[in-house]
């Protein structure tokens, strides 16, 4: 028997019942499909939480006022909602050595209006370096000078989502155009690029002035929500950290940490955090997906063995009229891993094409790899040579006239 | 040529023993024709499996062509089965919807000859068994009895065996059917020179041999030259 006349014969033997061996080839499929698109799906939601935290700046320290509690209670006012920040905090800490920049910023929601259209948003004073520490890029116009921040200039820097809310979509150019916010009037001198974020925080949606004039005309107070600082490298972030912590605890006098009325979020810690949990959410769904391979590779034994019984009296005339135990067993063999082959690479279209499905409408950027490739495609062919091997040696092993007799 | 020494075949469930033959001894030269005779549970079939190579017998020895095969392992006997020996079955055992052109050709298969030769061999064969042509490609659950008898006598001749054994091959057949098939064999005993052994429990359909071997209980009870051998009468009718 050459690798056609095999084929030719597996060929004819499954076509001969397609909708069972349909039904077989559903198990696997549904399989490799589901780990493929499950673990494309994790994968594709780790990228895109580590992407948005890096997007966020890069070797990034936020400073956010902590919790106040008064002695021996455990009432606490809840994080940032606390004013223990201020501005001099932030100039304060430029004399670290390992602090490459440094933006205040004091954020607060406003009414907004523009041309009769009006909305809500949020109000960000802050200061030149904001656009370094949280990579931030401009789209047309300019970002707040330092000029602006000294004059506490009426400016305004506008998202671009805050722009399209205010003007509409395809306004145009509104450089040099005056919004009100809170019923003060700002010039508008620049549009942001988009971040592409949604939700809370969204920094498309958001307006940036100079922070002397939120304080000055709108807040009318001196404290800061939120200090971003950039490190200069990686390396010397956990350095910065540590210095930023001990000066601004001397600056409140504080002497004991874990009485701190701030609280310092490394970016580094926040990654990690994210990936450990999205890793285990990857595992979580590569493990029922798992669960559905093996269970469809059952399947393929269930029918080998079904099939063997079935065609016992097929096996014995094969055997009788020549046939050895090799090619029996290798004709079993094939069957089953003609089933898990054909299977598993319409498990691998489905599993990309659902892949790219969830990429599409749940806007998660998925990614099939390669290495899920494999590993599908090897858990099948495997299944297919495991579960296939016992029924085809059974067939082999018969006795050709116990196998004619059998009905 | 066929040399059967003292064999016995007992098959065994559980303690009980049922000895199907017994010392059976006998000797059939190359391109004899040979009906093998005896009532129902005699035990034919038994000994043509084992002349068949599809069995071993218990104890005595059985070569074939000089060659011991008792003693061959089960692959061994596949290999003898698929390039000396050709099959006729009691119960035809064609393959189930498959077409009767690829039913001839399995046995070549497993013999390896060449894809290109086998349906060319296939088609022969059929030509020898008498089957009509427009009958092909039919699939063998499509065909009545006496064609798929001829079918199953096509699968048996196509590798050229040296050896053809028939269980009842007309056993379900009417006479004139009965009357083609067994013309087919005399055919192929003459211009091929196959050594034949035919299984029957008719005096009649054994009288178409030159040597009858009467079986009974196991044993054998006759083993004579046939006198009086009919030849059979062919008629052009299906
Ligand atoms: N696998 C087996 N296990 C036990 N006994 C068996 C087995 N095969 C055959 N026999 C017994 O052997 C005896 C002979 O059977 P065999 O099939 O050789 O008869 P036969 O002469 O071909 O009969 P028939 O003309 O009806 O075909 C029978 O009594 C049968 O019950
Ligand atoms: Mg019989």
């Amino acid at each position: 028997m050459n690798a056609e006349d095999i084929f030719q014969e597996t060929f004819a033997a499954l076509t001969v019942n397609k909708l069972r061996s349909g039904l077989t080839m559903l198990g696997v499929i549904i399989g490799i499909a589901s780990v493929i698109a499950m673990i494309s799906i994790g994968q594709g939601a780790q990228g895109s939480i580590q992407s948005r935290i890096q997007s966020i700046g890069s070797n990034l320290i936020l400073i956010t006022p902590g919790f106040t509690r008064g002695v021996g209670t455990q009432v606490s006012t809840g994080r940032g909602s606390a004013q223990t920040l201020t501005s001099e905090d932030a100039s304060a800490l430029s004399g670290i050595a390992s602090v490459k920049a440094i933006a205040p910023e004091e954020s607060k929601r406003y009414q907004v209006t523009a041309t009769g259209k009006n909305t809500n948003t949020s109000v960000n004073g802050t200061v030149p370096a904001y656009t370094e520490v949280r990579n931030l890029e401009i789209d047309t116009g300019s970002f707040i000078t330092d000029e602006n921040v000294s004059s506490a200039s009426k400016v305004a820097v506008l998202g671009p989502t805050t722009r399209d809310d205010l003007f509409g979509v395809g306004a145009g150019d509104v450089i040099g155009e005056s919004i009100r916010i809170n019923h003060i009037n700002f010039k508008i001198i620049g549009i942001t690029k988009s971040k592409g974020g949604t939700g809370f925080g969204n920094q498309d949606d958001m307006i940036f002035v100079p922070l002397s004039t939120l304080q000055k005309y709108l807040s009318g107070d001196h404290y800061v929500t939120t200090i971003s600082v950039a490190a200069q490298n990686q390396t010397s972030m956990a350095q910065a950290q540590q210095q930023i912590t001990s000066t601004l605890l001397a600056r409140h006098n504080i002497s004991d940490a874990t009485q701190a009325d701030f609280q310092i979020l490394n970016q580094q810690d926040i990654i990690a955090t994210a990936s450990s949990v999205t890793g285990i959410f990857t595992i979580l769904l590569a493990s029922i997906a798992g669960i559905s391979l093996v269970v469809g590779g059952i399947g393929i034994m269930n029918m080998m063995l079904t099939t063997v019984t079935e065609r016992t009296r097929e096996i014995g005339l094969r055997k009788a009229i020549g046939a050895t135990k090799k090619d029996i067993s290798l004709q079993f063999l094939a069957e089953s891993f003609t089933l898990t082959f054909v299977g598993g690479v319409i498990g691998v279209a489905l599993g990309w094409f659902i892949s790219l499905g969830v990429a599409k409408f749940a806007n998660i950027p998925t990614q099939v790899s390669l290495g899920s490739i494999i590993l599908a495609f090897g858990v099948s062919a495997f299944i297919g040579i495991v579960f296939g091997y016992y029924p085809a040696r059974r067939a082999a092993g018969l006795n050709p006239i116990e196998a004619l007799r059998y009905e | 040529m066929i040399d059967c020494k003292h064999i016995t075949k007992i098959y065994k469930s559980g303690s009980d023993e049922t000895v199907v033959l017994r010392d059976v001894s006998f000797k059939i030269n190359d391109g004899e024709f040979v009906a093998i005779m005896g009532p129902s549970g005699s035990g034919k079939s038994t000994l043509m499996h084992i002349l068949g190579a599809l069995d071993s017998p218990t104890s005595g020895q059985y070569f074939l062509d000089k060659r011991d095969v008792s003693s061959l392992s089960d692959d061994e006997l596949a290999v003898v089965r698929k390039h000396n020996i050709g099959f006729v079955f009691q119960a035809y055992n064609l393959l189930k919807r498959a077409s009767v052109l690829r039913n001839v050709t399995l046995p070549l298969l497993y013999a390896g000859v060449p894809t290109r030769q086998r349906q060319e061999k296939a088609m022969e064969a059929l030509i020898s068994a008498g089957m009509p042509k427009d009958r092909w490609h039919y699939l063998s659950n499509e065909l009545s009895g006496g064609q798929m008898q001829r079918v199953a006598i096509a699968r048996a001749l196509v590798n050229n065996p040296s050896l053809i054994l028939a269980d009842e091959p007309t056993g379900n057949l009417d006479s004139v059917t009965g009357e083609i098939v067994l013309a087919t064999f005399q055919k192929l005993n003459q211009e091929k020179k196959c050594t034949i052994i035919l299984i029957t429990h008719e005096l009649y359909v054994a009288e178409h041999a030159d040597r009858i071997i009467h079986i009974k209980d196991g044993q054998i009870t006759k083993d004579e030259k046939n006198s009086k051998k009919r030849n059979a009468i062919i008629s052009e009718k299906n």
